[in-house]
């Protein structure tokens, strides 16, 4: 049997990159989500940013492009990219919707009045638990997340 | 993902297995206000068997604390892991909802 020579090297240079299409469907989200951690488990990303940190905050991404960007349209699709090195990742969340002002939608969901409220924590949680969330137009309406690698 | 519900007592015990989150909260929804149009007033979510929940999913137990409420029932959820715990404490539902350690509290606490 060849021995496999790549055990043991440095992963500090490598970056994986994943890009998928999916359909307007919550029933792909899980699926997504199990891939996107896959890859970074392979970068060695703590057990709390892939049990709590990506998880959450894709799922919110891709539940907002899909209910909201896309109204579960069948015929619009959803992209998703993934890049991720030894220092961070970096989610995108593309849909065909028109977008939406981030810093107007984004409600302090721990107020009073709105830790009560049955919705509105969609944006607050992909704030807190990312280290930056963007939202910008470019071939679609793109959400992208980033968070830094914890040791 | 699935929702296995078992009478213990009087008291509803619902164990939520896998995710929570907005593909099938409308499951969980269902399944509860079921049990309580058939007149249950207790009911107990343990999360022990959970992976993660979602704005979705909290929503969800926030609509069915308030209908229980509404019939004059009670809920109680028992079992976060440390991530749920995290979850709860960063969006403020550890204030409103009554969360146990463990499954047996939470029974003995109605």
């Amino acid at each position: 049997m060849t021995p496999d020579r790549s055990r043991g090297l440095p992963i500090g240079s490598l970056h994986l990159a994943l890009e998928l299409e999916i359909p307007s469907d919550v029933r792909y989200i899980e699926r997504v989500v199990e891939m996107v951690t896959r890859q970074c488990e392979q970068l060695a990303y703590s057990t709390r940013q892939m049990s709590l940190n990506v998880p959450v905050a894709l799922t919110e991404a891709l539940s907002n492009a899909i209910l909201r960007g896309n109204r579960e349209h069948l015929t619009k699709r959803v992209q998703v990219r993934c890049d991720v090195n030894r220092e961070r990742l970096v989610l995108e969340v593309v849909d065909e919707g028109n977008g939406f002002d981030l810093e107007e939608c984004l409600v302090d969901a721990t107020s009073p009045e709105n830790v009560v409220r049955e919705d509105g924590r969609g944006l607050f949680l992909m704030a807190q638990l990312m280290d930056s969330v963007e939202r910008f137009a470019n071939h679609g309406n793109v959400v992208r997340l980033t968070m830094r690698r914890h040791d | 993902m699935s929702f296995a519900l078992r009478k213990q007592g009087e008291i509803v015990v619902v164990d939520v297995e896998g995710q929570l989150i907005v593909g099938n909260r409308q499951e969980l929804k269902q399944k509860v206000l079921d049990e309580l149009e058939r007149g249950e007033k207790k009911f107990l979510i343990d999360f022990s068997q959970t992976g993660y929940i979602d704005s979705s999913g909290l929503g969800v137990l926030v609509s069915l604390s308030k209908k229980i409420r509404e019939q004059g029932g009670e809920l109680r959820l028992a079992n976060l892991n440390d991530d749920l715990k995290t979850l709860f404490e960063l969006t403020k539902l550890d204030t409103l909802f009554q969360i146990a350690d463990t499954r047996e509290r939470a029974l003995e606490s109605f």
